[in-house]
């Protein structure tokens, strides 16, 4: 099936996108070509320059835990000793992994896995883990790479607790970036493609434009951009940053938020619908993910800026290993304060924010140890009044939508009380 | 064994008498690895804290999710109560993601913090994670002298490390001494030598250490009718968990303990150059969950440890909340089973006050070996 971009909608050509990358990876292995699990925010440039199918089970916790259900993924980790307060990502994984191995053993299907509607991913031949978003990912692929006997290519990312990013750092990441290469040249019987990694930096940088574009039309007020929307973008800067199906679909989304935008079309319809600007901090809820976005509507809030789809917004000069290094070392959840809080600001004052929702991720604790810090930060900073609620990113247990709707209106009532 | 009890007793008159003795003061070590020799070396008493095991939680309630790790919770709550006001510094490592977020939560009235990273790409990229960790530890160098107004030369690091290793020799001959002499030594005892070790100049330690194992050899090999067994995780602390060790018959043979064995375990390498000697000391460490290595070790090493020590089982001590320990615990428990170690896991909370659930586990294990 062939698409016609310039006649098709931004979600048609995501979804056409989103299938065709499935297909591939599907295929990958009949085709003759290795297949990666990859942490993701590793660089995908290395992987892309040698041909390689990369698998990406952060995407998979997200899809899964919105769509059709990962509760049996999740029992099957539980099942090896992985259990709740761990990453729900890393569990659902592991769960995900344990089904496929049984595929691979029995030739069939296990029912959680035709649940969770990915039956046709291959188990990797290796596995490449960055930890510049938290340590948990290299426990969680440590494991991955013991329990399929695989090998692992690591790209150690150490935490910024000073910034900016210091030199000693930047030539720690320089020298694995060529270690990497080698080990990618072992896994994969042949010399590394320097043209096309360097043609894969170039692509990458195109794709981070026009995510960068799509992000900063939540900041105009009234926005066309309803920042759900970005986490749901987030699928396709994760998946395709190399490839310019990446940069097709988020110029695509761009371009059709501007007509909105000049068109008068906004996010919830009418602009006055907008009542409230809010930055969302933290993973999105994906398994209530369409509940918490129709609560935020009710609400007339909107979702304005948002930390997480932002560390994406990898932007390096091609061809500069120093500069590579350093973008990939900047992801705010990889540096200590106040550079931390300091972005959290800058989200807030470029969207424009009245308020902030926090979301308390119970099984990501670096994405959540430090809001309350952030929050009183931001506060003395500019006053913007903020909530938390609790939740999980991948484990439907956690969150209730009681307590997340009254949260959200005890904010708006804030934020009213304020703009009076 | 008084002596080592005293000190723990009482921590602030430990750094009193220090500060007196010389004129020096004291030098906060957060968990779990940090190159103390260099604070030795300026001529500071490194001083570990691991926050308090029987510490009621009411000051900084609201600082931590609920589900952050009793470490970290009782280390917010001690810094809140000021435990740590007569600090002249701390120093954090920071290898898990609640010690990353522990260290930017610092804010102990004053005492200053120095951060560090520790590099975790040990084995494809060997020589960059060493210049790495060089590098860290330089800059916690210089960092200390300039707030502490010392200069730390060179022979001055080095005979620091003399003395580490020393202490780390001796600590695991008594860590032999006390799988021999099992009858003797009491798990609750052997934990407080361990202890005793974060609150004592180092040298102070091993002479101390030396004395006890003098005073062991000279007592007849006991009869022991209990079990041998290993202690693996971050800590047995609340010290109850020992005392119902105690009860059910069981010794401490060996240990994999953060708070214990693993700081004794590597030897800081001969070098030249005393920084690269630390670097390399991390390089080479493992068996570790905070110590990435894919090829995961540990089950091995346990194993392994357990067979030299005659211990019949492993105990994983597995506190509440710890991602690191919890990640390793499946491959542990599967390697285990394979090589028919019997092995228990026991989730220790400091902050619990109700050990009966532990206890009853411990004892049908017992009952089970
Ligand atoms: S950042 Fe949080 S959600 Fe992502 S892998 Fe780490 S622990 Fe899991
Ligand atoms: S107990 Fe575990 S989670 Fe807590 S600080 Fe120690 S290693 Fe980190």
């Amino acid at each position: 099936m062939k698409i016609n971009v310039g006649e098709s909608s931004a979600e048609e050509v995501l979804d056409y996108y989103l299938h065709q990358i499935e297909e591939e990876a599907g295929s990958a292995h009949k085709e003759g070509r290795l297949v990666c699990w990859s942490a993701a925010l590793a660089p995908a440039e290395f992987c892309e320059a040698m041909d390689v199918s990369v698998v990406y089970p952060e995407i998979h916790a997200a899809v899964f835990a919105s769509g059709k259900g990962n509760t049996g993924l999740l029992e099957a980790a539980a099942r090896k000793g992985y259990g709740r307060g761990l990453c729900s990502c890393a569990r659902n994984s592991i769960g995900f992994m344990e089904m496929l191995k049984q595929r691979t053993a029995f030739g069939s299907a296990p029912e959680a896995l035709q649940e969770s509607g990915a039956a046709r991913v291959s188990l990797p031949d290796f596995v490449f883990v960055c930890n510049n978003i938290c340590d948990a990912v290299l426990k969680w692929y440590e494991a991955l790479a013991r329990e399929l006997a695989i090998p692992c290519i690591i790209l150690d990312v150490p935490y910024n607790h000073t910034m900016p990013v210091s030199r000693h750092n930047k030539e720690y990441l320089a020298a694995q970036f060529l270690d990497v290469v080698k080990k990618l040249e072992r896994i994969c019987k042949k010399p590394f493609d320097y043209e096309k990694f360097y043609q894969a930096q170039v692509q990458t940088q195109r794709t981070v434009y026009q995510w960068k574009r799509v992000a900063a039309l939540a900041f105009r007020k009234p926005s066309p951009l309803n920042g759900f929307d970005l986490f749901k973008y987030m699928e396709i800067v994760v998946m395709c940053r190399p490839k310019m199906a990446g940069e097709i679909v988020l110029r695509k989304f761009a371009d059709e938020l501007e007509a909105d935008a000049a068109g008068g079309r906004f996010a919830y319809g009418e602009a006055g619908e907008e009542k409230y600007r809010v930055t969302w901090e933290g993973n999105a809820v994906w398994p209530f993910f369409n509940l918490t976005g129709r609560t935020f509507k009710e609400t007339g809030s909107l979702l304005a800026g948002a930390g997480v789809p932002g560390m994406w917004n990898i932007t390096y000069i091609p061809g500069d290993l120093a500069s590579m290094a350093e973008a990939y070392s900047s992801i705010y959840l990889n540096c200590g304060a106040p550079y931390r809080y300091e972005e959290l600001c800058r989200i807030v004052e470029s969207s424009q924010s009245e308020g902030i929702v926090f979301h308390i991720d119970h099984s990501c604790k670096i994405a959540s140890f430090l809001h309350r810090e952030g929050a009183e930060y931001v506060q003395d900073r500019n006053g913007v009044p903020f909530t938390y609620f609790d939740g999980d990113q991948a484990d439907p247990e956690v969150f209730t939508g009681a307590q997340f709707e009254n949260r959200l209106r005890e904010l708006t009532e804030k934020m009213e009380i304020r703009k009076s | 064994m008084n002596d080592f009890k005293q000190c723990i007793a009482s921590p602030a008159r430990t750094i009193l008498r220090y500060r007196e003795r010389t004129g020096k003061g004291v030098v906060g070590v957060m968990p779990v690895y940090c190159p103390e020799e260099i604070i030795h070396a300026a001529g500071f008493l490194p001083l570990g804290i691991w926050g308090s095991p029987n510490i009621s939680i009411t000051k900084t309630r609201a600082a931590w999710p609920s589900f952050v790790c009793s470490v970290a919770q009782s280390i917010t709550e001690l810094e809140a109560l000021g435990a740590y006001r007569d600090l002249d510094a701390v120093v954090f490592s920071v290898p898990c993601d609640t010690l990353k977020c522990l260290s930017q939560k610092w804010d102990s009235s004053g005492v200053p913090a120095i951060v560090f990273t520790h590099p975790q790409n040990r084995r494809d990229s060997e020589q960059a994670a060493c210049a790495f960790a060089r590098e860290e530890y330089r800059i916690v160098k210089e960092k200390l002298e300039a707030l502490l107004r010392v200069s730390i030369s060179t022979d001055a690091l080095k005979a620091s490390i003399r003395i580490y290793n020393e202490n780390r020799a001796a600590c695991r001959a008594f860590s032999d001494a006390c799988a021999q002499y099992a009858g003797l030594i009491k798990p609750s005892w052997r934990h407080t030598v361990f202890r005793a070790r974060w609150f004592m100049e180092k040298s102070a330690h091993t002479a101390l250490v030396n004395e006890l194992m003098e005073a062991v050899r000279a007592e007849p090999l006991p009869d022991f009718q209990g079990r041998k067994i290993l202690v693996s995780g971050i800590m047995t602390e609340p010290e109850e968990v020992l005392h119902i060790l105690e009860e059910n018959g069981f010794a401490i043979a060996a240990d994999d303990l953060a708070q214990e064995s693993r700081q004794i375990r590597e030897d800081v390498p001969d070098d030249a150059d005393p920084l690269l000697a630390l670097a390399r000391q991390w390089i080479r460490f493992d068996g570790c969950p905070l110590a990435f290595n894919e090829r995961k070790p540990r089950a091995r090493m346990l194993i392994d440890t357990a067979k030299k020590y005659g211990a019949d089982a492993v105990i994983v001590c597995m506190p509440k909340h710890c991602d690191p320990e919890a990640f390793d615990y499946p491959i542990l428990l599967r390697e285990f089973r394979a090589e028919g170690m019997k092995s228990l896991c026991v989730e220790t909370d400091p902050g619990t006050t109700s050990f009966e659930q532990i206890g009853t586990r411990i004892q049908t294990f017992a009952e089970l070996l």
